[in-house]
């Protein structure tokens, strides 16, 4: 037995071992989510065991160094370690902007004390990160932003507002873009970290179209923020910036990868109902092949980008590519899921899933970037087409 | 499988371009088509391409192939694409070889394919018999008459007919369909040329009361049906490859004239307009180079989708094709307009590919079919 082999059968003893029959369970509700932190409260024992166990081995972050909470796995380990967790059904023990976002602009960009402060409160759970980005007249041109920090001698004074920041109000820490020169543009923002907990911040949920307030405004009022928690040089933030979007853009397009689970051909068989073996609707029929076939294509796409990436053929700025196809690809889906249910779509009970993940899937295209932005920067960065 | 290319295959990608940039560009095409040429290709590149042994590079070493496999001719078939480089290569080892490849006895494969492999054998499938593809559906009949076979009826648009030594006729028998290789000279056999709008040779070939043995048949007197579906499907994934070099190479002359011409004082490449279109064409580019590499390796792979991916690839890329040529011409303004410019070739060409072994409308129909709904 190959080595890998060998940690695939270990894996899986393991999983079975010490996954809790209750996190074998698809996800049924928001709840079911574990986000973690010092306000989380566990939906179940099982949600807690199931993350203390996983956190203990490391493998909320499998290939995360073990000394900073990681497993220390190889790629070709944590890719063992997902499939047979997806063959067992075995929940996901943690969703975390501080594993996705912060921690591997941490694992590049920090130094020493904090990758050791910052990462294993992360791996664990124990810390839930905000990240503070867009401002009310910072948005898709983000390197305008105005939220300032002052050198104090000690520390930075931070004045400001942030806009979209997602779950601000159940986030124990932020990550959070500010200006240290007014004279420059892109060369004049620093990358700070921080407690919410701090005097001087608060928050306010924003209610959407969708009916949730996943994001909020965050204010701050004078905060004191200890110069330690500056990562990387001052007024170096815009490449730090940069690099964690292309994460952001990756975990949004990500997104994409849940298409393969129904098929609308098949839901709509149902719904609209069959005529000589025909979907009734021959308008329909049309638009679902031509969705199931885009679907497809930008799924071959994703993998074809791994692929090219594994065996150092680089594709570029693809993330720009994947991030808007992959939303625009996912409004399509939704729009196409009201089609196939009709007017049954349009009823807003008590847990209006359809009509409330289609109106949540209009800012798709809008977060982390529009899909003008990306265009944009395909334009430039790729195709290398001349600015105006 | 990883969906990437592999080193001989890259090496085999670099060969074919370099070829054909030099010996079967675009340029040719327009000599080809300005000469009235009977032929519509260059005999001497042809045989430069057999030489290479691209005639034998998805055909087993057995039968004298190289046995790169379908990823390989695939390879080669979108830089044909990319040049619109006129030959037989679709006709002859895309289709015809891969018809007997499917549908053949042992012998007949024995006999007849290194005869493709060498170059001394042009074959050419005559299936359609009107302007709108119809799956394995014929009217052409093949009746058992006094030991013979008997032959009768009409096939439409019958590429590289002016050079074929033989068609592999398509026609209904005693056991469905069958499949008969009849030369084309055997009496009863006449070709109508036919003029394309993608200059490329194409004919009417009717047989009337063309005689011919058992032995021509390919098979052993078996339904034939789902060998040449297998067969249309393998050509569709060939023909969405040529589909893909040829809307990469209309997107990168357009990008290179998007830099290069100015209008209000400034490279009309800097308009956000155009700039968001470009980058609209540059995904869908992308999507198709997936969906093709894929296609090729179900192909290789014998995988029980490749009639599914088939039909979803050729959709797909004729859906690009069509964006990628139309835009061409768009965003060269007047130029694109005028037959001096090399835009116009592309565009003709990929609207007379998308309508060989059905565009994109059958082909989504053929894949909802497929998916069940």
């Amino acid at each position: 037995m190959s080595e890998l082999e060998e940690f695939r059968r270990a894996t899986r003893a393991w999983l079975e071992a010490s996954c809790p029959a209750e996190m074998r369970q698809p996800f049924s509700s928001e709840a079911d989510w574990c986000w973690g932190g010092r306000k989380w409260q566990f939906a179940s024992e099982a949600q807690q065991l199931w993350l203390e166990r996983m956190a203990e081995r490391g493998w909320t972050v499998p290939t995360w160094p073990v000394e900073y909470g990681g497993g220390g796995l190889s790629k070709e380990q944590a890719k063992v370690l997902a499939q047979e967790m997806k063959s067992l059904g075995c929940r996901k023990p943690l969703e975390s902007f501080g594993i996705s976002m912060l921690g591997p602009a941490l694992l590049k960009f920090g130094n020493e004390h904090q990758k050791k402060e910052h990462l294993p409160k992360i791996a664990r759970g124990e810390i839930r990160w905000c990240q503070g980005y867009s401002e009310p007249n910072a948005g898709s041109d983000l390197a305008s932003l105005q939220t300032r920090a002052e050198d104090k001698g000690d520390y930075y004074l931070v004045n400001g507002a942030k806009i979209w920041t997602s779950y601000a109000d159940q986030a124990d820490w932020i990550f959070c873009l500010v200006r240290t020169d007014f004279d420059s543009k892109h060369a004049g923002i620093s990358f700070l970290l921080f407690d919410m907990d701090s005097p001087g911040v608060s928050t306010s949920p924003i209610r959407l179209i969708s009916g949730s307030s996943p994001f909020c405004e965050t204010f701050f009022e004078n905060v004191k923020v200890p110069k330690e928690n500056l990562v990387g040089e001052l007024n170096s933030g815009w490449t730090i910036a940069k690099y964690l979007l292309t994460h952001e853009r990756e975990m949004i397009s990500s997104m994409g990868e849940s298409f393969a689970a129904v098929l609308p051909g098949e839901q709509a068989a149902k719904t609209v109902g069959l005529k000589d073996g025909q979907l009734a609707n021959s308008a329909l029929r049309q638009e679902i092949a031509q969705f199931e076939i885009d679907g497809m294509a930008f799924m071959l796409s994703l993998q074809r980008g791994k692929d090219e990436a594994k065996a150092g053929q680089g594709m570029g700025a693809v993330s720009s590519m994947f991030k808007y196809y992959g939303t625009e690809l996912n409004k399509r889906r939704l729009e196409l899921q009201l089609s196939i249910h009709g007017a049954d779509a349009m009823v807003w009970g008590d847990q209006p899933a359809l009509p409330a993940h289609w109106l949540r899937s209009k800012g798709n295209s809008i977060e982390g970037g529009t899909s003008e932005v990306q265009l944009n920067i395909i334009a430039k960065r790729v195709l290398g087409l001349p600015d105006a | 499988m990883a969906l990437i290319l592999n080193e001989e295959q890259q090496m085999l990608r670099e060969a074919a371009a370099g070829f054909l940039r030099d010996k079967a560009p675009v340029s040719q095409l327009r000599e080809l088509r300005d000469s009235g040429d009977p032929l519509g290709y260059r005999p001497e590149v042809w045989q430069e391409m057999v030489n290479m042994g691209w005639t034998g590079i998805a055909i087993p070493e057995a039968y004298g192939g190289v046995g790169y496999g379908y990823t390989g001719l695939g390879i080669v078939l979108q830089e044909v694409g990319r040049h619109l480089s006129a030959s037989p290569l679709g006709s002859s080892v895309l289709t015809a070889a891969t018809v007997i490849l499917q549908a053949a006895s042992e012998q007949q494969k024995v006999e007849l394919l290194p005869r493709i492999c060498s170059g001394e054998w042009l074959l050419s499938l005559a299936l359609e018999e009107s302007g709108h593809h119809q799956g394995c559906k014929v009217n052409t009949s093949a009746k058992t008459s006094d030991g013979a076979i008997i032959i009768n009826g009409c096939k439409r648009f019958v590429d590289e007919a002016a050079s074929a030594n033989a068609f592999i006729v398509a026609a209904r028998d005693d056991s469905g369909l069958g499949l008969f290789v009849v030369a084309a000279d055997l009496p009863g056999v006449s070709v109508q040329p036919v003029s394309m709008v993608d200059s490329r040779n194409s004919a009417t070939v009717s047989f009337q009361n063309v005689a011919v043995t058992a032995e021509q048949r390919l098979g052993a007197g078996a339904d034939s049906t789902a060998a040449l579906q297998a067969s249309i499907d393998i050509s569709n994934v060939g023909i969405s490859a040529e589909l893909l070099g040829l809307s990469q190479q209309a997107f990168e002359l357009t990008l290179a004239y998007l830099k290069e011409r100015e209008q209000f004082a400034q490279a009309i490449g800097s308009f956000q307009g155009l700039q968001h279109r470009a980058a609209e064409l540059f995904c869908e580019l992308e999507l198709g180079k997936s969906m093709v590499l894929n296609a090729l390796q179900a192909i290789d792979d014998d995988r029980p989708e490749c009639a599914l991916l088939a039909s979803a690839t050729k959709a797909k890329l004729c859906e690009i094709a069509r964006l990628a040529s139309n835009e061409a011409v768009q965003m060269h303004g007047g130029i694109g307009m005028t037959d001096e410019y090399d835009i116009g070739f592309y565009l003709k060409r990929a609207r007379a590919l998308e309508h060989r072994f059905g565009d994109r409308n059958y082909h989504l129909d053929r894949y909802a079919t497929l998916s069940g709904y």
